[in-house]
């Protein structure tokens, strides 16, 4: 993820250039190759940056990010030196997506693939929906992270908020800090040494090499509210 | 009930449906699911009347002169906006609701006469992008099967607030119509209740909205228009904001509108009836200047070229149907009736679409069942009724003295009812009063 060679790379100031022209380059690379490094300057908290990218291509966003940027992304390797706004690397289903400084709510939500970085803290919902993506925070997510998770991979190095993996389905999560409280039907479960070396695995995609993955606890579904029973009733 | 004396009397209040409901509530513990849509008489399309030309209108000759129905939704914004022949669209009925087969029907009728159809909750299948000309690629809350390579498949992008047999509600499909297929396609294990959520996981508010229909563009290049579709309760608001977050049209579903699974309770309980949700649309639009410039698609309880073409005069450029699509393949047919009879039910009576058990193979996800389903002969019917309802509606609109079955407006018809009139903003027959806007 080190900066690539001078060469080839392609510079784009939004600031001069409208996020339209950007996204357009970027999205027909997909049927005619291009320039595989892309450097973004000034986004300036712009909405949808980079996103539906089907390329294998690698896009640094200099700067503060907006609503959805790196959306449904599919191959590309998405890099965003700032903060993000709501639904960072939403619906993604492959690639991988960074950001450097902090990530809003529903970062990763409804994610099918891929794997997302935040290096600082995540909001409220992060991973919401998620069905299949991995999503890495280094600092902490707020409340109703994984909330329906489906499948894929949460890890917190930092804090959980309240409500975690409320409702969820067969997503695992791992939070090494304090957990608030756990939503309906989501549990601790044993942290095995399978689970020790997923984690190991995620934690060298995620660049972060100085963490334990003893350090973490696992939870995920308890499995009670997959079929309604009026037992449950006040569970939901 | 000749077999009564007659000095039994039935309560109104507690009639046998009711008494029935007390008690299975009782035996069972956890409320009604079903399938259908609103099963109680609200003010209706029926309500209203279309007032034929005489001395004062001159009509169109209904064999000789022309009386078109072509549509063009998506004029707004997006660049490739979709040309409809005929104002009647298929509304969106999700892959796990319906069969596999059922879907595939669903295309092809509608293909067969120029019009679109629409995916669901669960993704879009390969079956119904092949056989359906125009495709409508719904995003929901669920974002099932959602995935950017069927986006840019897709014609257009359907955004769903809500729908009008549960405005404000989630979905369900019940652990019996998982089928690997289904599980698969939603990233959940088989044989499990799945719900969908009632907001989206990544927008909340009108302001969001905007972002997220411009995120869509983004993706699509601004090629596909995007249409907005919202249960019909408060609708003037809702139209009026789904028009300032962008929409190209806007799809408004009332409570009549079908469901494949939702609490009985829901269904007869929230939302208003279609009938006031057009003319609060129509409002909506009008009044920001709006009107047939973003377009406004109607459902729930569209039936008859009737009821398409009192829609239209009151303002929509389109209607959808999803209830009476099913029928028309043959859902609650009585040569089916042997059949329904050994589930409980009975043809005429057939609303437990969440059970996975239709002998018909529309509702089912078992491969047995939905064998028995000719998606030729299905994509035939609808085809066929898709017609009659044109067909209808022309006839009436020529009959108004109209050569596009657009050209018909409210003008055009009264009530029949004080409730429809003053639901509709038509004067009551015989009057020139329209309660609530002006005195007889």
């Amino acid at each position: 993820m080190e900066a690539a060679e001078a060469t080839a790379v392609e510079v784009v100031d939004l600031a001069t250039t409208p996020l339209r022209e950007l996204n357009q380059r970027l999205h027909d690379l997909a049927a005619t190759p291009g320039p595989t490094h892309w450097r973004v300057l000034n986004p300036n908290g712009a909405h949808a940056v980079a996103c539906g990218l089907d390329t294998e291509v690698e896009v640094e966003i200099e700067g503060h990010v907006g609503y959805y940027c790196a959306g449904m992304n599919k191959r590309a390797t998405v890099r965003v030196r700032g903060n993000a706004s709501t639904g960072l690397a939403e619906n993604m289903v492959s690639g991988t997506v960074v950001i450097e400084g902090n990530a809003s709510q529903s970062a990763g939500a409804t994610g099918h693939g891929g794997l997302l970085v935040v290096h600082g803290d995540a909001s409220a919902r992060c991973g919401i929906s998620m069905k299949g993506i991995d999503i890495v925070v280094r600092g902490s997510v707020g409340h109703l992270s994984g909330f329906m998770a489906q499948t894929g991979r949460l890890v917190v190095l930092g804090d959980a908020g309240e409500a975690l993996g409320d409702s969820i389905y067969e997503a695992r999560i791992y939070v090494r800090g304090a957990v608030s409280g756990l939503g309906a039907d989501c549990v601790e479960k044993e942290l095995g040494d399978e689970h020790r070396a997923e984690l190991a695995a995620l934690l060298a995609d995620a660049g972060f090499d100085d963490v334990d993955p003893s350090e973490f606890r696992r939870y995920g579904s308890a499995r009670q509210l997959y079929t309604f029973k009026v037992d449950n009733a006040g569970a939901y | 009930m000749a077999d009564r004396p007659w000095n039994l009397r039935e309560s109104y209040l507690y009639d046998k449906p009711v008494i029935a409901e007390i008690q299975r509530a009782a035996r069972e513990g956890i409320y009604d699911i079903r399938g259908f849509g609103a099963k109680r008489r609200v003010p209706h399309f029926d309500d209203l009347l279309l007032l034929g030309a005489s001395i004062s209108r001159y009509p169109l000759e209904g064999y000789r002169e022309r009386c078109d129905t072509d549509v063009t939704l998506g004029t707004r914004f997006a660049k490739r906006p979709l040309e409809l022949k005929i104002p009647v669209t298929i509304a969106g009925m999700s892959f796990g609701a319906l069969s596999a087969p059922a879907k595939e029907a669903l295309g092809r009728g509608a293909t067969e006469v120029g019009t679109s159809t629409t995916t669901g909750d669960g993704g879009m299948t390969a079956e119904e992008r092949e056989h359906s000309m125009i495709l409508v690629y719904q995003l929901l809350p669920s974002r099932y099967g959602m995935n950017p390579d069927d986006l840019r498949k897709a014609d257009a992008i359907e955004v769903v607030v809500g729908q009008g047999a549960k405005p404000g509600g989630g979905g369900m499909l019940l652990g019996h119509k998982i089928s690997d297929r289904v599980a698969e396609m939603r990233d959940l294990p088989k044989g499990i209740d799945q719900r969908s959520a009632s907001r989206h996981p990544d927008w909340t508010g009108p302001d969001d909205l905007e972002i997220k229909i411009g995120e869509l563009r983004e993706i699509t290049d601004w090629e596909k228009p995007v249409f907005v579709k919202v249960g019909a309760t408060r609708t003037y608001y809702d139209v009026q904001l789904a028009v300032k977050a962008g929409a190209d049209v806007i799809v408004v579903d009332g409570m009549q509108g079908g469901t494949a699974a939702t609490q009985e309770v829901f269904i007869e309980h929230v939302g208003i009836p279609t009938l006031p949700a057009v003319r609060l649309a129509v409002d909506a639009l009008q009044e920001l200047g709006m009107h047939r410039q973003v377009q406004l698609i109607v459902s729930g309880g569209i039936r008859t070229g009737a009821d398409v073409a009192k829609a239209l005069a009151l303002g929509a450029d389109a209607v959808s149907i999803g209830t009476a699509a099913l029928i028309a393949m043959g859902d609650n047919a009585p040569e089916h009736d042997e059949a329904y009879r050994k589930i409980g039910s009975a043809s005429g009576y057939y609303d437990d679409w969440q059970a996975g058990l239709d002998p018909v193979g529309i509702s089912t996800q078992d491969d047995e069942l939905a064998a028995r389903f000719d998606p030729e002969l299905g994509g035939r019917r609808i085809a066929n009724y898709l017609r009659v309802l044109t067909l209808e509606a022309q006839t009436l609109a020529r009959a108004c003295g109209k050569s596009h079955v657009h050209n018909l407006e409210p003008e055009d018809l009264v009530a029949l009812t004080v409730e429809a009139a003053a639901m509709a903003r038509v004067p009551l027959a015989g009057t020139d009063w329209i309660p609530g806007l002006r005195e007889a």
